[in-house]
């Protein structure tokens, strides 16, 4: 059960032009900084991303859109961006934006073995044409389908050779949820550790989940809005 | 006139002890400096984060832990981390007890848009539509009239919409308003040195005045 592979090139080596991905993150945070790396390294082309931010204009996703890899997004926010933007208003890049919280549990279904949600989010918005409508005791609701993505590419804290995870803070955001979701899953992580390690109680993503995982090296982790008190 | 920290610290006096806020970007993140200090009040970031405390002192600053704005952060003691799933799920299981947003337009029903400009601006929803569609008690803070010098509290929303009738109280820098169930905007304070003339010219959807109006006290 040794899922450990040697680094980011060879964790995405059969990634192909055209495939669809999910990438973890919120904003800059809890990137898979070094996933990202690779694939701009192998300049891909025609992916669709499925990720909640965009990155910012040399960091994150943000690399992949100045190399015009990405043929579509899949986000909830793209406000960081101004290549981004530049290219969504040109037609050159092809976006669905769709609510934050629609994103998270589109993905949570995936994981969960379940083909749709229901949720109100959209009800009476752009969002909701040419979807389902259920009404549920008085109160209407969407129909939204589970994500399929051949990839999901996730960054954690700390993970055994087993593919369990553990995310630090703020930084567990879509990872953890992404993590389930992929037709095939991998993870970078900041410690890779032996089995026994973890403590099997505090596991957040468990191994079943995850096909290969290496240790990252040389985490940037840039901070997007850096906001401080006096003390 | 009402400045931002003021709108802000006006909402506040809406927070109740014992509730769980989520605070939208702008104006809304302000309201967390006016929360007395005496309050039991937990606060919500949609990023996953149930006890958001201040901004880290000076070097403090951890890149895993920010809030929905992508701001760097501090936890404070009790505090719970979780995924996004789970965060959306507490929202739409209606766990969380106010929600405070910002907007550019709302209408006399109760409608929000706050996401898009068609052909100029495009950031997306973000978790706003998803907390507009859940939460029973969203206040809107936000300016009353927009660049241009238009007001933004119409008679219909003239961007694509974040939610339907789901807005039921605003404070801008001129007053105080709750959006009618038969729809209006129902004037309940007015800001220091603003008269009724001031906001019934501010506002283009319909303004529901009933007896004296007070002026509010900051």
């Amino acid at each position: 059960m040794n899922k450990v592979v040697k680094d980011a090139d060879a964790a995405i080596h059969d990634v192909k032009d055209g495939m669809t991905l999910m990438l973890g993150g919120f904003g800059l945070c809890g990137l898979p900084e070094n996933c990202i790396a690779a694939l701009v390294r192998k300049g891909l082309k025609d992916l669709t991303c499925i990720s909640n931010n965009a990155g910012v204009d040399d960091f994150g996703i943000g690399l992949m859109l100045k190399q015009r890899q990405v043929k579509k997004m899949i986000s909830s926010y793209v406000g960081e961006n101004a290549e981004f933007e530049r290219q969504l208003l040109s037609g050159e890049l092809e976006v669905e934006l769709i609510p934050q919280g629609t994103l998270a549990t589109r993905c949570m279904a995936a994981g969960y073995g379940m083909p749709a949600i229901f949720t109100p989010a959209g009800i009476g918005t752009e969002v909701a044409i040419g979807k389902e409508i259920r009404n549920f005791k008085g109160k209407d609701y969407l129909m939204e389908m589970a994500f399929e993505a051949d990839f999901a590419i996730v960054k954690a804290w700390k993970g055994d050779s087993l593919g369990n995870l553990i995310y630090k803070d703020t930084a567990r955001n879509f990872n953890a949820v992404m993590a389930m979701a992929g037709n095939v899953t991998i993870a970078e992580v900041e410690e890779l550790v032996e089995p026994g390690e973890l403590d099997p109680n505090f596991i957040h993503t468990p191994g079943i989940y995850v096909h290969r995982i290496f240790q990252g090296k040389n985490y940037e982790k840039r901070i997007e809005q850096r906001t401080v008190r006096k003390r | 006139m009402l400045t931002k920290e003021e709108i802000a610290k006006r909402i506040a006096r809406e927070i109740k002890d014992g509730y769980y806020v989520n605070l939208g970007i702008g104006i809304p993140t302000l309201v967390a400096n006016y929360i007395p200090e005496n309050m039991d009040v937990i606060l919500q970031s949609e990023n996953g984060l149930l006890g958001m405390g201040p901004f880290p002192f000076e070097g403090e600053e951890d890149p895993d832990l920010v809030n929905a704005s992508k701001q760097t952060i501090t936890m404070l003691p009790g505090s719970a981390v979780f995924d996004s799933a789970m965060s959306f799920g507490m929202i739409r299981a209606k766990k969380v007890n106010l929600t405070i947003l910002g907007a550019m337009e709302v209408s006399e029903n109760g409608d929000i848009a706050s996401w898009k400009i068609p052909g100029k601006m495009v950031k997306g929803m973000g978790g706003a539509m998803d907390l507009v569609a859940s939460a029973e008690n969203i206040i809107v803070a936000m300016q009353h009239v927009n660049k241009a010098g238009e007001s933004k509290l119409l008679p219909k929303c003239t961007l694509p919409l974040t939610g339907i009738n789901c807005i039921k109280k605003i404070v801008t820098e001129l007053g105080v308003f709750d959006v009618l169930p038969e729809g209006g905007f129902k004037l309940l304070e007015r800001a220091p040195g603003v008269s009724i003339e001031q906001i019934r010219t501010a506002t283009t959807g319909k303004l529901v005045i009933e007896g004296e109006i007070p002026e509010m006290i900051i």
